[in-house]
């Protein structure tokens, strides 16, 4: 039997905006996946603890606030000293093309900026969860 | 990374992979656990049940801040509905406990219904003997927004905390059959709303009916958001605890309880086989029969089930048939 993928979603940082999280928690939802999700304002300790808690397969973080190029590397960072190397990591949000490399270097596995299609973040996350 | 040393360390990774294992049926999660059962039976199992939007998760929040100031170590379980048509889910009890999460103290996990109806997850049970394992002191499971039939928790937990809200109906709803006969304890929640006395009264009204107990359970008005009464609620739970250790209640319920559980387990079990030794061919040759009237479906299931060994012609005389 196929067993659910499960994500966490989360939104680091201070920023209000939360409707794209939802739209993308709702089409993995829909798409069959156990989605965990964890609201705004959420401090990196508190998403890694909630990967960890919730053994999740992805976390799938958004940010609109401008902040990525601290938040997401810090996530990952701290995923690694906690030992959680099996985690697929993947980003979202008003994210500039240029930043883009950057945070791909830094370990988050892709980048989803808007307009992207939501069938293209679920199979990626699905052709590519590490467990 | 072993799975069992680690949840005997109180580890967190290796709770939550176990937890994992035993929600995908995997066969390892059952091993460990039946290794370690010995160990279970430290923690308190609290079940938090009542409506969707009545506050169950800021209630369980708000319960388990209390028991972390009095250096209890505490597990949640909460649990949310899995779509029937996708399988998929979104669990989103975590929102309401968000400070809690990074407490070394606490372990939260989300479950997905998975089909089970009860109110429940199928994997339950076996997720509230890890985080007992684990070393909770206390373990809170939040059922899903539960309607009027949802009664699975009182099988799990010690104490059942019925959380209400005002303004969901007439005194007629409080003496329905059902999630209401499952209380061990009552709160209004959100009684800074109009109608929260109306609402206490009924359910005391309702209560007083009840004879078949000795225990009357209270019931406590609180505004969870606020923090407000929540530590009388929490004494109330307390009381509940103090009649259960009082003569040979608790193993009463323990019993009922356990008893419950293996016949649950004898069905999944005899399902599981019928599945897994793919007897479809037996099946389909009693369909036919069925179907041409040769055989009704009663002795169908009958005969299918003797093919198993699973019942001696006498006992079904007896058990089945009468």
């Amino acid at each position: 039997m196929d067993r659910p993928i499960r994500v966490v979603v989360a939104k680091p940082g201070l920023d209000g905006h939360d409707r794209g999280a939802k739209v993308v928690a709702r089409a993995l939802r829909d798409a069959g996946m156990e989605v965990i999700y964890t609201g705004l304002r959420q401090t990196p300790e508190q998403i890694v603890e909630a990967v960890i808690q919730e053994d999740a397969d992805c976390l799938a973080m958004s940010i609109l606030s401008g902040a990525h190029n601290h938040l997401f590397p810090k996530v990952v960072n701290m995923l690694k000293e906690r030992g959680v190397e099996d985690v697929l990591v993947v980003g979202g949000g008003v994210i500039p093309e240029d930043d883009i490399p950057g945070l791909l270097e830094a370990g988050i596995a892709a980048i989803f900026t808007p307009g992207t299609p939501t069938t293209l973040t679920i199979d990626f996350i699905k052709q590519n969860i590490k467990k | 990374m072993d799975i069992k040393a680690g949840l005997l360390k109180g580890d967190k990774r290796a709770a939550a992979r176990l937890i994992t294992w035993a929600e995908n049926g995997d066969e390892e999660a059952a091993n460990i656990i039946r290794e370690c059962y010995h160990l279970t039976g430290k923690a308190r199992i609290i079940g938090i049940t009542g409506p969707p939007g009545a506050g169950k998760s800021t209630v369980t929040d708000k319960l388990a801040k209390l028991l972390r100031m009095q250096d209890k170590k505490v597990g949640i379980i909460a649990v949310d509905p899995t779509s029937p048509f996708t399988g998929g889910a979104i669990l989103g009890d975590r929102v309401r406990m968000n400070d809690l999460s990074t407490d070394p103290g606490v372990f939260i996990r989300s479950m997905g219904t998975r089909g089970a109806l009860g109110g429940l997850s199928k994997a339950a049970h076996d997720a509230v003997r890890i985080l007992d394992i684990y070393g909770s002191d206390y373990i809170f499971i939040e059922t899903v927004g539960v309607g009027q039939s949802e009664v699975d928790i009182v099988k799990l937990a010690d104490t059942v905390v019925m959380v209400m809200v005002p303004g969901l109906g007439d005194d007629i709803q409080a003496i329905k059959a059902g999630i209401m006969e499952i209380g061990d304890v009552f709160s209004v929640n959100k009684s800074d709303r109009e109608g929260a006395e109306r609402t206490a009264t009924e359910i005391e009204m309702m209560l007083d009916y009840n004879k078949s107990s000795d225990f009357r359970p209270e019931v406590v008005n609180i505004v969870a958001r606020d923090n407000q009464k929540v530590d009388k609620l929490l004494e109330a739970i307390e009381r509940h605890w103090e009649y259960l250790c009082k003569d040979n209640n608790y193993q009463d319920r323990k019993k009922n309880n356990i008893r419950t559980e293996i016949i649950s387990l004898i069905n999944q079990y005899i399902i599981t086989s019928i599945q897994r030794n793919n007897h479809s061919n037996l099946i389909q040759s009693m369909v036919e029969k069925v179907l041409c009237k040769e055989l009704d479906p009663y002795s169908a299931a009958i005969e299918i089930l003797q093919s198993f060994n699973i019942v001696t012609e006498q006992q079904l005389d007896r058990q089945i048939l009468k």
